[in-house]
């Protein structure tokens, strides 16, 4: 699996943290990330490594971006794998999470200048 | 050449339309985008222009978003080794094999149970009584060896985003059982190879977004001036892939080299310095075949001296001769992996596809993984989406 999922961090315990991905908290080893993690940050895991900080203007973006690859079509491989990648690993069990619930990010969150900030990045003149 | 309907190029974005359209999908700037690709192609002075991709879920997401309908003619787009399953070479699976035949236990992840060996998959030797288990994680591999009194080997795999995790674990003091059996490879090297293969013709890459985040996107400037190329990180959605094509279709037509990055928002030049100086820590590179395509020099990781007491190269006598049978044509003698992986054949091309090689029997790696070029394309129906 290549693309990792982000996930909101419920509790810091050292170099681990459990992590909320939409209702499944999953512990999350924080060695390999290179900013400082608290409880309500969003990371993006990967194989139960956090790999990314996800900046806080660009958590409602991705989060809207992951959900929707799961709407799509629970058959396709891409959302399989996203899938399979929330639901594998550790699970906490429910009476040891301390879970919050997942924030409100409906795909209405998407902020909409972003692809054309990304457009005019690359000079690309549509 | 379609055995499934060709894809509509606006409509056909998931999630386009109505009050929920994702920026990242919007049909508008799709066509947009596609319109200025057409106007770039058109101008192009030596068509078409062949563009090579390396990593299996930019390959998945071209295949769901149907992407290749919405390219010009003059735009070929090829996925090159970007399957970390796949380039897995026999060899190694062999060494996994054969440990998990002496009887440790063997750990890896669950793709790579059905990749094959020389005459055996890490499958078939769980199947006739070995210990070999599937984990999630790198971490879940040195739990596995707290709990076990015998030697627990990780047969670790992948490339920078799982490399970092295992570099992890070994440099946090792992159980005297614990064992790494290092098959992970490091991508920069492999695109030098390969593009500097005259029958492929690489003239742009775009680069996966997801390593990237790790290495940053300067790690391709010295690719990009040594080989003369354009290089573009990309990221995963319809937009950012065509925003990318277009951005390197630009750059052929004006004969440049250099790095974009479009994937800023996950993207920094320099990646991310912790993951990258563990990995660099603990692993050393050494050349090593990729499946099928070549010696690659400094494309393989292995554990620096320093970790020789994680290293299970150096501490079993690993004999592999029993499981390698010179006599016997084998199917997977036949099988094009290679060729495809170096961007020199299609999956369809090879006449197993879909016949003797599929997904619940595979004859190639390459027909494994969901990362897999032939996987991903039996799974939508052939090419996708032409």
């Amino acid at each position: 699996m290549c693309l990792g999922v982000p996930g909101e961090v419920t509790t810091v315990d050292g170099p681990q943290a459990t992590v909320d991905f939409w209702g499944v908290e999953k512990e999350v080893r924080l060695d390999t990330v290179d900013a400082p993690v608290e409880p309500g940050d969003y990371i993006l895991n990967h194989v139960g490594f956090a790999i990314r900080r996800i900046p806080d203007d660009e958590i409602d973006e991705t989060m809207s971006l992951y959900e929707s690859f799961m709407e799509d079509d629970p058959d396709d491989m891409l959302t399989d794998d996203v899938i399979d990648e929330i639901e594998a690993g550790r699970t906490v069990p429910a009476d040891e999470a301390e879970g919050l619930a997942v924030a409100d990010t409906g795909p209405e969150a998407a902020d909409a200048g972003d692809a054309e900030d990304l457009l005019e990045e690359l000079d690309i003149d549509v | 050449m379609s055995e499934t309907p060709p894809a509509d190029p606006t409509g056909g974005l998931p999630g386009a339309g109505g009050d929920n359209a994702l920026e990242f999908r919007d049909p508008e700037k799709a066509e947009a985008i596609a319109a200025r690709l057409e106007e770039l192609s058109g101008a192009l002075d030596d068509p078409p222009a062949t563009i090579m991709h390396v990593c299996g879920s930019h390959e998945q997401s071209i295949a769901k978003f149907g992407l290749r309908s919405m390219l010009p003619d003059d735009v070929r787009l090829i996925m090159g080794p970007g399957c970390p399953v796949c380039i897995t070479n026999m060899p190694e699976v062999d060494e996994a094999v054969a440990l998990a035949q002496a009887g440790h236990t063997v750990v890896t992840y669950g793709d790579m149970l059905k990749v094959p060996g020389s005459t055996k998959s890490l499958d078939d030797a769980r199947a006739a009584g070995a210990d070999v288990r599937v984990v999630y994680s790198a971490a879940d591999a040195a739990e596995i060896a707290e709990e076990e009194d015998g030697a627990v080997v990780f047969f670790a795999t992948g490339f920078e985003t799982t490399a970092a995790p295992t570099a992890a674990v070994v440099k946090d003091d792992p159980p005297p059982n614990f064992w790494v059996l290092s098959s992970h490879k490091y991508v920069p090297p492999a695109m030098e190879i390969v593009a500097d293969m005259p029958d492929t013709d690489i003239q742009g890459y775009l680069a996966a977004g997801n390593a990237a985040i790790i290495t940053g996107s300067g790690i391709f400037e010295a690719i990009a001036d040594d080989h003369d190329l354009p290089i573009v990180v990309g990221g995963f959605e319809p937009l950012d892939i065509l925003a990318g094509i277009t951005k390197l279709v630009e750059m052929i037509g004006e004969d440049a080299s250099g790095v974009e990055n479009a994937y800023p928002r996950c993207v920094t030049e320099s990646g991310n310095e912790v993951a990258k100086s563990q990995m660099w820590d603990v692993f050393e590179t050494e050349t090593g075949e990729w499946r099928g395509i070549a010696d690659i020099p400094d494309a393989n990781l292995v554990l620096g001296a320093d970790y020789d007491h994680v290293d299970a190269r150096e501490q079993f006598d690993i004999d592999t001769a029993h499981l390698r049978d010179e006599s016997a044509h084998r199917l997977a003698d036949d099988c094009i992996c290679g060729d495809i992986m170096s961007g020199k054949a299609d999956p369809t091309d090879c006449d197993m596809f879909g016949e003797e090689c599929t997904p619940e029997d595979p004859v190639g790696a390459c027909m494994v993984s969901s990362e897999g070029t032939c996987k991903i394309w039996h799974e939508y129906g052939g090419r996708p989406d032409l």
